[in-house]
């Protein structure tokens, strides 16, 4: 891992190229993180992979995260490795989300609870529902081609749109599931199970 | 999932850009030449085949949609989800002490990754140090675990080529493993030994010597499943020269494990990080050399005997003490303490009916399983229950590159790499 300073330098050097990027550093349990602006994801991540003296050349992992309460209110992670040093290095591309600070509630409320429904076999494909707000970030998978899976999962979890990606679909929900069951907002058991006998219900 | 066949495919294949053009496909050994080159090349057309998701070829519930011309693989799709259950959504409304059994049965094979990568990323933030025996012990249980996941991905692999003895072979060296486990947990599978802060018990008098039975005789057992296998015409056949991905390609798309390193590049976070009692073990990291099915399975064989080389390290090693942490805040009192202490009972009664709160915060927390990098991201919000509990799990990852494995190859060749794949579906689709 960099420690702090050497973190202060990997800011500075992003600053140069990219002023504006960095939002934040952060040094918790050992390891180090840069909260990012999305606009500039692309170019971090290429700058981290290729400058010399940094090759964090490995994806070990792309995941999404909800932090309700707080604005932004998304994340995504990047957890970067570099083999040659055994460093990791995690980038947060910090996202707003469009449907709450198009018309929020009420300052500190949350969105209200979306209702999850169950499809029935005759509805088309609806995801995303049309008109849907969502968040929207850069794919990198030209850079790290490992990140199609991952991308499309955080997609499917938390309906963040990677721009650009080849095949942005759910991968392991049904194509035809509506809303984002990851999101802190979806209710755990916000999926009604289907029994014989309440079959007519959700179909 | 839309069960029709003509599903539409994104212009790069659906897998991004895919390095099948450089020819370095070979057909197989005594195999007769591709009809894609052949004369027939211009008559014949592509179809689609579906393939699962229930087929015994592809080790759980996956469905491949081939573009098959005559037998060559033209293009290749996996469709996952099949088994989705949500397990990641689940572990937001469970305090952290229940997220173990959870997330024990994402990858139902091997278990006790899936307990080491939570618990140790819950330890990292609540910064809890591990007794050392426990370090030993869970050492012994993953490097047993990895034995008993390379036995079951051997005994289907090989059954799908043909040996269907191995099955037999193998399945019964995975029982003794689990009598192992049944003898320490009380389960066989899933056994929730692990816990924040060491293990839940000591290990039972006997175990030792059963266990060193076992260790002394796995290389014994393996060099006759080698026997079997090293020099079979039929199984030589099938897997050498087939499924070859280059060490670059398989670095781009994030493969880790036995199949990076049969293809030659020794990386094993057992070495690279610090993480329970793997520095102080003396072991060796098996490569292979073309990265083709033949140099996967020597690979994973030789993990298997370097893993009792741990085992017995580990036992010899294995230091005397507690084997849990003895922090009342997040560890549960001895049961014994329960009905003389006011203070052990007021304890017990918070951690099991609230549980224990870790402040904010969140960690990625990687180990080395069966199938590479298992990590798990674990985000806290300072309550009782974690905000989110993520696994990056190797064979979802890895699963990307089957399509480089497997396209203009013989469709019978597409069966021996996913078997060589080694994929879990359980820990896929989560």
């Amino acid at each position: 891992m960099p420690d702090a300073p050497g973190l202060e330098l990997i800011r500075g050097e992003i600053e140069q190229d990219h002023p504006g990027a960095v939002l934040d550093t952060g040094f918790e349990h050992g390891c180090a993180s840069l909260a990012i602006d999305p606009a500039h994801v692309l170019g971090v991540l290429g700058w981290l992979r290729d400058a010399p003296g940094q090759g964090y050349r490995f994806l070990s992992s792309l995941h999404a995260a909800d932090y309700l309460p707080a604005t932004p209110r998304f994340a995504v992670h990047y957890e970067l490795l570099n083999r040659d040093r055994v460093e990791r290095i995690r980038v947060k591309a910090l996202l707003a989300d469009p449907a709450w600070s198009a018309g929020p509630v009420a300052a500190g409320d949350p969105p209200p609870l979306p209702v999850a429904k169950a499809s029935s076999g005759t509805v088309p494909p609806t995801a995303p529902p049309a008109g849907e707000a969502l968040p929207e970030i850069d794919s990198c998978c030209e850079l790290f081609p490992t990140a199609e899976f991952q991308e499309r999962e955080a997609y499917d979890f938390f309906g963040i749109v990677f721009n650009g990606h080849p095949d942005l679909t759910r991968i392991l929900l049904p194509e035809d599931y509506v809303g984002w069951p990851q999101r802190r907002d979806f209710p755990v058991g916000g999926e009604p199970v289907t029994f014989t006998y309440n079959e007519r219900a959700y179909g | 999932m839309a069960e029709s066949l003509d599903i539409k495919r994104s212009p790069a294949g659906g897998m991004g850009v895919g390095g099948v053009e450089d020819g370095r496909r070979a057909p197989a050994l005594g195999a007769p030449p591709s009809p894609a080159t052949g004369p027939a090349a211009e008559h014949s057309e592509v179809m689609t085949v579906n393939i699962g998701p229930h087929h015994p070829a592809t080790h759980g519930v996956l469905r491949l949609v081939v573009d098959l011309e005559g037998e060559v693989v033209k293009d290749l799709r996996p469709i996952i989800g099949y088994v989705h259950t949500g397990i990641e959504k689940s572990c937001e409304d469970k305090s952290y002490w229940k997220v173990i059994p959870f997330v024990e049965r994402m990858d139902y094979v091997s278990y006790f990754f899936q307990m080491e990568a939570f618990c140790g990323a819950v330890e990292r933030m609540i910064e809890l140090e591990i007794p050392p025996r426990a370090r030993y012990l869970r050492t012994i249980f993953l490097e047993l675990n990895r034995i008993h996941s390379h036995l079951v991905w051997l005994g289907t692999t090989a059954l799908d080529l043909g040996a269907i003895s191995m099955l037999w072979y193998c399945f019964r060296e995975r029982d003794r493993i689990l009598d192992l486990f049944e003898m320490a947990a009380g389960q066989r599978m899933h056994t929730r030994y692990f816990q924040v802060g060491g293990v839940i018990e000591d290990i039972p008098l006997g175990f030792e010597r059963k266990l060193r039975e076992f260790v002394a005789d796995m290389p014994v057992r393996v060099s006759q499943y080698q026997a079997l296998l090293d020099r079979n015409e039929v199984f030589l056949s099938r897997t050498k020269g087939t499924g070859i991905v280059s060490r670059e390609r398989l670095l781009e798309l994030g493969v880790t494990g036995p199949l990076l390193r049969a293809a030659g590049e020794p990386w094993d976070l057992r070495k690279a990080f610090d993480y329970l009692a793997y520095p102080e073990m003396d072991f060796k990291i098996p490569v292979g050399t073309v990265g083709d099915n033949y140099d996967r399975y020597r690979v994973r064989v030789a993990e298997m005997v370097e893993s009792t080389r741990i085992i017995e390290q580990a036992l010899d090693a294995l230091p005397e003490g507690p084997f849990i942490a003895d922090d009342r805040k997040y560890v549960l009192p001895p049961r014994s303490e329960l009905s003389t202490s006011m203070e052990s009972l007021i304890h017990h009664f918070k951690l099991v009916t609230e549980g224990y709160r870790v402040g904010p915060g969140e960690l990625y927390y990687a180990i080395e399983s069966p199938r590479g990098e298992l990590g798990c991201f674990v985000l806290a919000d300072g309550s009782a229950k974690p905000a989110r509990v993520h696994f990056r799990d190797p064979s979802f990852v890895n699963l990307q590159a089957f399509r480089d494995m497997s396209v203009d190859g013989y469709v019978a060749d597409m069966i021996c790499s996913l078997g060589m794949l080694d994929p879990i579906l359980g820990g896929v689709d989560r």
